[in-house]
């Protein structure tokens, strides 16, 4: 059948030869006068990729610009230097010996009389208020640190830099704007500062404040060390908790589960949760921890306990990639050798596996320490001022201090989130370098 | 009998045509560090059909991709010599790609039809050159394409169905018929059967055959049977050397070069 | 006994365990020929006597811990006086929340209502009584296990089998976390949105127009008696995430088709870290960014051009809201960049080559290639990619809680202020909370709806995505 098929199509071919020649020339012809056509779409086509990576890549550049700009003036501080008469009277101290007194005395008499000598034309109640609204109110607790660790200052005159006012702040620091910051500040006050500007009695000075300090309604005496500590101890539990979790769930998915329903339900709710929204994590823990379970609000630990569920699906994922990388032929080496299944797990594949399992881990608690909303709905969004010291004291967490300070009118607190923001990327940033680093030395391995 | 490249020596037979289609000379390739082929001189004719036996691994796939510079997406793939198309050097920097592409149409060892329908994988080629003007144009290059490639009574129902769905043999005749669509001067095959039954290789047999009335046809194959049956010159190539070239029939009974006579006879391969 | 000092002791039974139980196995094994006749290696023997001292312990512990406020609480509402049993739940909640304080020193217990501070004595008392219950049967049952170990133990015992049993359970129990997380999660959000629903009847929620959850808690407040109708809330997510698609896909697709099939191996080495730290970026650092720039920009560019000649010669005016919500879809655009980009990375380097080459052969230029051949092959996996990243975009939070307003207006409108499922969640459940007033429990319902269609994505798109992966294997 079709070899008389074929004859037939050699017949029809023969005949039409010069045809097709013919064509041949036409095709080369038609190819390229098209060329031009196609090659600029081709361009057009390579360019629309650079552009979106360009694109990409410029949001990526604004973003820390727009942080870095708004936030690097948050870790220098306006001072402002006063010289303090530390009369006896003024703070109604008799006897330096007794801490009790020193803790309790007039400190903020002591400000405001020096305020009040450096500037006299402040008669009026009103305008001594202005006056002593430049100094920040946390400036007397400072001062009382000082004398309480020297007593024998009491009576003397010294010179000291005291807090500036976060509207004073904010004015020094915009100076070279083209209209410097002025906020709620009155005429009157920006001529006092001018002067004390003149007389070099403003100086910028490192924020120690910043990192030493918890959260506080002022901007000058608000820190970020309450937060850290308060995420430290979160991301503690979380990486406690999820680590051996997600180590032992991706061993038995990876060396013991048998092919059978179960196990792909596992699978299924875990690859499932891997995409649920964070904040369900947060309803989750607002309804079973603290609901059912009684656990308190606003802690380290139910923060580190929900995070670690949010964070278990991706730990899991990594660690069976990593597990999987093991070559076989260690595992049937080692079982020749007479191994039992738990010595060859233990001996050879989790130590081969490890680093990818810790890079897995790394880049899920840099995940859930830039968490935020689950931590909203389990109350870490109190305001605490103490740092905790506990896993179970009541704390925030440094994104959810960004969050509420982000919410705060005053503009200082602008520079201080961008700031806090700035330190959060530093941890991110230098987490997920681990992470890559251990990679690398992973790649090299096999 | 493993044999080191310095024995072989210079090509025998007749490697070398007066107007031939396609002329290569001082042809190496290196992968990286890797030299893959060694100073390779070889013509191929006009329609007629050149097949490429060898060892596994002797760079005959090698030298194919070269002839339309496939080798081209491989990194790391050098090639220095001259690969000229009628008297031009298709690796001249100023030779263009597409075009050389459309006048040199390759066959690959594994079928690969595009995830589309019959039609659109014939289609595809005539459609990206511009080659039709009207859908009516467009049908009449489909249809023939695939009478050419012997697959019309087989698909003609079902052209618009995935091209995936076909039979392996079913599969490489399409891509046959998508290579010829745009009407190309050279039809270069590697290892066009190697995937394929006995009755779907006796087809694309016959199909070459019938094509190389109007193509100049190269093909790799690793079968000796099949280079006799389809082809008019053979080239035997061993450990990136080109052996020898002769006549089909010449080479397969009355071999010149002792390597030859050895693969042919079965001791090594 | 405090709780560091018990599991203290706990831990250090642990070890003597390990230790006790190795050495009665060698000594055992002594007259018999040493401790190549023990059946399996001492330190199963060792490991063995833990597990007998550790599982009953901390199973203990955990139940107990995770139990006992709860049962605390019912102790002390059967103590309180007879009035408080007609007590609505709110009342009831605040006032066990009053003895708490008293209790844990937070109010002065001086002033309070007599009953209150023998409450909260009690509650002292329960909870002291507690603690040291816990610890006695917790200690107890440690030295009952580890001596049931030490009974155990001789030669022939088949340490290691047993052992090996008890890890591949303990593994199984952890992977079981995952279910339970799920059970949690659907638990948590079903029961509560029930009761919403036995409020405020589903129909009126899925369908109704209006959004004001604000229930007035006195009968004579002025304010609504709320309203559920949650289409503004989804109409405003939607809205949202469509602004952020259109954002992202087309970038994110294209970076990825450039990087994986133009781009020359140093630039890819470069650019796809970088678009790393864009997908790490946390999402509340994005809220700031889209709340404090992007905001003002978008709205003193709608300012500057009604300013314009050419808007005012049209007598067109824009009204830009400063919580515009294409402030928040761009932003979260660029949030779900590399996320498309590198989940549309893995699924283009998975179309095979030889459908490049069988194109390119063809003499077809890169671009129509990736255009008619990648795309095309690679489509159904970039769909379930898609999917994945509209689930994300659903889900987010912190940016639209940041940047997005309150005001649950029904707009498809770019420029004006929306509201989102998410946004509501959290605007009801921060802070200070209604018990069980139909304003909180809505958080559930929205939070069941979040969920249920995140969850339908999620598995339609992830089988989308491995349907193609087998396609190609």
């Amino acid at each position: 059948m079709s070899t008389i098929e074929i004859d037939i199509e050699k017949s029809n071919e023969s005949n039409c030869t010069n045809e097709s020649e013919m064509k041949k020339v036409n095709t080369i012809e038609l190819v390229n006068k098209n060329l031009k056509k196609r090659y600029r779409a081709e361009r057009r086509f390579k360019a629309y990729g650079l552009v979106s990576i360009c694109f990409a890549l410029l949001c990526l550049v604004v973003l820390f610009t727009d942080i870095i700009s708004k936030g690097h003036g948050a870790f220098f501080q306006t001072y402002i230097q006063l010289e303090l008469n530390l009369d006896e009277d003024v703070l109604e101290v008799n006897d330096i010996q007794n801490m009790k007194q020193l803790a309790s005395a007039n400190y903020q008499g002591v400000i405001r009389q020096s305020l009040r000598t450096l500037f006299p034309d402040a008669k009026k109640r009103h305008d001594k208020r202005k006056l002593y609204a430049l100094v920040s109110s946390g400036a007397s607790y400072q001062l009382a640190d000082q004398i309480k660790a020297q007593p024998a200052l009491v009576g003397t005159t010294i010179s000291v830099f005291v807090l500036a006012d976060d509207d004073v702040d904010t004015w020094f620091k915009s100076l070279d704007d083209a209209k410097p910051f002025i906020g709620r500040m009155s005429e009157k006050q920006l001529v006092w500062l001018e002067s004390l500007k003149k007389s070099g009695s403003l100086h910028k000075k490192f924020n120690t404040t910043f990192f030493n300090n918890g959260d506080s309604r002022e901007p000058e005496l608000a820190g970020i060390k309450g937060a850290m500590i308060g995420s430290l101890f979160t991301i503690l539990v979380t990486f406690l908790l999820s680590f051996t979790v997600g180590i032992s769930t991706a061993i038995y998915l990876e060396e013991y589960a048998p092919k059978n329903l179960f196990t792909d339900f596992i699978e299924v709710n875990i690859n499932n949760l891997a995409a649920v929204p964070s904040i369900i994590f947060g309803l989750l823990g607002l309804a079973i921890f603290i609901g059912m379970f009684g656990m308190q609000r606003s802690i380290p630990l139910l923060g580190g306990v929900v995070l670690s569920l949010m964070t278990l699906p991706t730990i899991i994922i990594s660690s069976r990639a990593a597990i999987k990388a093991v070559p076989p032929s260690i595992r049937q080496a080692a079982l020749g050798m007479g191994a039992s299944k738990m010595q060859v797990i233990l001996h050879h594949v989790l130590p081969l596996a490890m680093p990818g399992m810790l890079t897995g881990t790394i880049i899920g608690l840099a995940q859930a320490l830039g968490e935020t909303a689950p931590l909203l709905m389990i109350g870490m969004v109190a305001f605490v001022v103490d740092v905790p010291g506990a896993l179970t004291d009541p704390s925030t967490a440094l994104p959810v201090q960004i969050f509420l300070w982000a919410d705060s009118p005053e503009r200082a607190f602008v520079e201080r989130t961008s700031a806090a923001i700035m330190v959060l990327l530093a941890f991110l940033i230098s987490m997920n370098t681990v992470a890559v680093f251990l990679r690398k030395r992973l790649e090299r391995r096999w | 009998m493993e044999q080191s490249i310095e024995k072989i020596g210079p090509t025998i037979g007749q490697s070398l045509l007066e107007n031939p289609k396609m002329s290569m000379r001082n042809v190496d390739v290196f992968y990286g560090d890797k030299q893959a082929i060694y100073d390779v001189n070889l013509d191929i004719g006009k329609n007629e059909v050149l097949s490429m036996i060898g060892p596994s691994g002797c760079g005959k796939s090698t030298f194919l991709r070269c002839l339309n510079r496939m080798n081209d997406t491989i990194e790391g793939c050098k090639v220095t010599g001259s690969f000229d198309l009628e008297g031009k050097n298709i690796y001249h920097p100023k030779m263009d790609v597409v075009p050389l592409r459309a006048r040199v149409g390759m066959v690959f060892q594994k079928p690969n039809p595009f995830p589309k329908t019959i039609y659109d994988n014939v289609a595809y080629g005539p459609k990206i050159h511009g080659l039709v003007e009207s859908k009516t144009d467009l049908d009449e290059i489909v249809e023939s394409s695939l009478q050419k490639a012997g697959l019309w009574d087989e698909v003609k129902d079902r052209l618009d169905q995935q091209g995936t769905g076909l039979s392996g043999g079913q599969q490489q005749r399409l891509c046959i018929a998508r290579t010829i669509a745009i009407s190309p001067e050279v039809i270069l095959m590697d290892e066009p059967c190697s995937a394929l039954d006995p009755i779907a290789t006796s087809k694309i047999e016959n199909l070459i055959t019938e094509l190389s009335e109007n193509y100049t046809i190269a093909i790799v194959t690793h079968s000796m049977q099949q280079a006799a049956r389809v082809s008019d010159r053979t080239a035997y190539f061993h450990l990136g050397k080109l052996v020898e070239v002769n006549d089909t029939q010449h080479l397969f009974t009355n071999p010149d070069h002792e390597l030859t006579e050895a693969y042919i006879t079965g001791r090594f391969g | 006994m405090s709780s560091s000092v018990l599991l203290l002791v706990i831990a250090m039974l642990f070890v003597f365990s390990y230790w006790s139980g190795r050495g009665k196995a060698i000594t055992s094994a002594q007259h018999l020929g040493g401790v190549t006749t023990l059946n399996s290696l001492p330190f199963y023997y060792g490991m063995l006597a833990v597990l007998w001292c550790a599982i009953p312990c901390l199973v203990l512990v955990s139940l107990w811990s995770m139990f006992d406020e709860t049962v605390i609480q019912q102790l002390l509402v059967s103590q309180l006086p007879d009035n408080s049993a007609d007590m609505s739940s709110g009342e009831m909640t605040l006032l066990l929340n009053k003895v708490n304080n008293i209790a844990n020193g937070i109010t002065a217990a001086s002033g309070q209502p007599v009953y209150m501070q023998d409450a909260a004595n009690y509650l002292l008392s329960l909870r002291a009584n507690s603690h040291l219950a816990m610890s006695v049967i917790a200690l107890s049952l440690a030295v009952c296990g580890l001596s049931i170990a030490w009974v155990k133990i001789n030669p022939e015992l088949r340490a290691r089998k047993q052992v090996e049993t008890v890890f591949k359970l303990i593994l199984l129990l952890c992977s079981c976390i995952a279910i339970l997380t799920t059970v949690g999660i659907v638990l948590s959000v079903l029961f509560e949105s029930i009761q919403f629903f036995n409020k405020v009847p589903v129909s009126e929620f899925l369908f109704g127009l209006h959004w004001s959850p604000q229930v007035a808690i006195r009968e004579d407040q002025v304010g609504g008696s709320g309203a559920f109708g949650a289409i503004p809330l989804f109409v405003g997510t939607l809205l949202i995430s469509a602004i952020a698609m259109i954002v992202a896909v087309p970038t994110g697709l294209m970076s990825a088709i450039y990087l994986s099939e133009y781009a020359s191996k140093q630039v890819r080495s470069w650019v796809k870290p970088l678009l790393e730290i864009l997908a790490g970026i946390p999402t509340v650092v994005y809220g700031f960014f889209a709340a404090l720039t992007v905001a003002p920009l978008i709205r003193d560019t709608g300012d500057w051009l009604n300013g314009s000649w050419t808007f005012e010669l049209l007598g067109l005016s824009l009204q830009v809201s400063s919580e515009s919500a294409l402030a928040a879809g761009l932003v979260m655009g660029v949030m779900i960049i590399p996320f498309i980009s590198s989940l549309a990375d893995d699924v283009i380097n998975a179309v095979p080559q030889s459908l490049r080459d069988g194109s390119l052969g063809l003499g077809s230029t890169h671009s129509e290639t990736i255009r008619q051949v990648v795309i095309p092959a690679a489509l159904p996996g970039i769909v379930g990619g898609v999917l994945l990243a509209v689930s994300r975009a659903i889900g987010e939070t912190m940016i639209v809680v940041m940047a997005a307003g309150l005001a649950a207006n029904l707009t498809a409108n770019p420029l004006e202020s929306v509201t989102t499922v998410t946004v509501q969640i959290v605007t009801m459940l921060v802070g200070d909370q209604e018990f069980d007033s139909a304003k909180t429990l809505s958080a559930f319902a929205l939070g069941l709806m979040l969920f249920v269609v995140t969850l339908t994505l999620n598995i339609y798109a992830l089988r989308v995505v491995k349907k193609y992966r087998e396609q190609y294997e």
